[in-house]
């Protein structure tokens, strides 16, 4: 599978094995080609999450990861890119209809957009909040005091 | 060109004219609302008392349960993993421990690995007696509720005496076990397994052939396989659809592949299908039960794990089949004492995500029974 990938993509696709776990790191551009390939010709018809990491002292900030599952093959793969900040992805909706919510989670968390997204807003978070929270700049304790003033009508929620 | 992967186009008749003339209503129910066990809100579109569609509003109770893994030790974080899904508190513990000890590359010694499955099957019981005494509740027959609370609270008794809690257990630590079974640990749970055995029949009689319960849940709820694995649902909904998929048997973890059991499966996937799966899950958990109680082996409890726990540098995927699905844990490490980060991947948060599809063309009434259905925890969704 993997000779197959090298020959059509060449250098933007790299493969490796940790801790006994398969995963394919990807150009973005790649993406969401790859994904489908991956789909249609590999059978891997369940997408199990969708997250990312973020890594502030790096150029390209953000680490997409999509954990895979195929029944047929009983086989798990993760497909990892990577994203500068304020960059967006293509989404994965097209693919399988889970990556629905699991984009607005790492939208909400994240803040990285995904095109072509039906319903690209918070999930988790209010709407109005400002601040990704799972962004390593983004403070244990911090949140959006103005949001909780107008909204709670409180000095502050901690 | 059509998709063949695309979820099946749903058959709705669009009205010209309805209640007040009206063409649609929209209401909410919830976030309070005593159905949705917790605070979930539910915005449903209506046609008179059909429902056009509905958009869930969740959220209310997320914590930030993956931002503080980031400001704790690996060990520190155990207790907080309970909290997700607080019905079935030792799955998620059994997951945690599991992703970490593969990410330390150590494993549980075999006593440790028996105990635990027997406690997690246990707590699988638990979170099943709960949903049926709570789904029933909601669907109208209130005799459920009292016969599965009763008997919940022996397993509850048997996690109080194990390790104190009942709830939120904490049963396991990184590596093996912190306590000891007590004395006459096995004798009660022998004495549970004899005890609750025809204790599920009495369910079964109570519900199974009730003209009420069938009328109410055969042909709700439908979802079929291919929708549900292109939603990603998974646990006794995935397998109801007639999908014979359980990640104790495809990828077994813990020692389950020890135990002979079965996977049990539906064929309509409507709430009535989901029902049969988890009741024969009962007598399922019961057989692992039986043949773990009498495998105990003797030996330490705990891996040699180091006090200071640096994972090295690297990634790990690991899940678990909880009560709900999949239960993931993908877990970043730096190389420090702290998780880099910790990604849950919540089974009902991606089931919760199916409840549009499966209420569609449905009546108002019927949301209630499919949310039953999906036996969701809003601790685990929100997070």
């Amino acid at each position: 599978m993997v000779a197959k990938f090298k020959q059509c993509y060449g250098s933007g696709i790299t493969a490796l094995t940790h801790l006994g776990q398969n995963y394919l790191e990807v150009d973005h551009s790649l993406i969401p080609d790859i994904l489908r390939i991956l789909r249609d010709d590999e059978q891997f018809d369940y997408c199990v999450d969708i997250t990312a990491v973020h890594y502030p002292k790096r150029e390209k900030q953000f680490d997409v990861l999509w954990v895979l599952y195929s029944f047929a093959r009983n086989e798990r793969i993760r497909v990892k890119t990577q994203i500068a900040d304020g960059d967006s992805i293509a989404s994965s909706v097209s693919i399988w209809a889970t990556a629905n919510w699991l984009e607005r989670e790492v939208f909400d968390m994240f803040g990285i957009k995904f095109d072509g997204h039906p319903d690209m807003k918070r999930i988790l978070l209010p709407d109005g909040w400002k601040g990704h929270p799972l962004r390593k700049d983004y403070g244990i304790i911090q949140q959006d005091n103005e949001w909780v003033q107008i909204n709670l009508g409180i000095e502050s929620g901690q | 060109m059509t998709d063949p992967n695309a979820l099946s186009p749903l058959d709705l008749e669009t009205p010209d004219k309805t209640f007040l003339d009206a063409n649609e209503l929209v209401i909410n129910m919830g976030p309070q609302h005593p159905a949705t066990h917790g605070v979930l809100r539910v915005i449903l579109r209506l046609d008179g008392e059909k429902v056009l569609g509905l958009e869930c509003v969740i959220g209310y109770l997320h914590r930030g349960v993956e931002k503080i893994a980031e400001n704790r030790t690996y060990t520190m974080f155990n207790p907080y993993v309970d909290r997700m899904d607080y019905v079935a508190a030792v799955s998620n513990g059994l997951g945690y421990c599991e992703a970490v000890e593969k990410l330390l590359s150590v494993e549980a010694p075999p006593r440790a690995q028996y105990i635990r499955v027997i406690l997690t099957e246990l707590n699988r019981m638990a979170s099943h007696q709960l949903w049926l005494g709570t789904h029933a509740l909601d669907i109208g027959a209130i005799t459920p509720l009292f016969y599965t609370f009763r008997d919940r609270e022996e397993i509850l008794k048997i996690f109080e005496k194990y390790c104190g809690a009942r709830l939120t257990t904490h049963a396991f630590r990184i590596g093996g076990l912190q306590y000891e079974a007590y004395d006459g640990f096995e004798q009660d749970v022998r004495n549970f397994v004899k005890f609750v055995r025809p204790k599920i029949d009495e369910y079964e009689e109570l519900l199974t052939t009730n003209r009420i319960w069938v009328e109410r849940t055969k042909g709700v709820g439908l979802i079929s396989a291919k929708d549900a694995i292109a939603l990603g649902v998974t646990g006794p909904v995935l397998r109801a659809s007639g999908v014979k998929w359980d990640l104790r048997k495809a990828q077994p973890y813990a020692n389950y592949k020890n135990f002979d059991f079965e996977i049990p499966t539906g064929v309509n996937g409507d709430t009535y299908d989901r029902y049969i799966v988890r009741m024969a899950e009962f007598r399922q958990s019961l057989r692992i039960i039986e043949q773990a109680v009498e495998g105990i082996p003797e030996g330490p409890i705990m891996a040699k794990v180091p006090k200071v726990m640096k994972p090295p540098v690297g990634e790990v995927y690991h899940s678990i089949e909880a009560p709900k699905g999949e239960l993931g844990y993908f877990i970043v490490s730096d190389g420090s004492t702290q998780p880099y980060r910790i990604r849950v991947r919540p089974p009902s948060f991606v089931n919760l995500q199916a409840l549009d599809m499966m209420c569609r063309g449905q009546l108002v009434a019927d949301v209630i029974a499919v949310i039953g259905t999906l036996d969701i925890v809003l601790g685990e969704v929100d997070r």
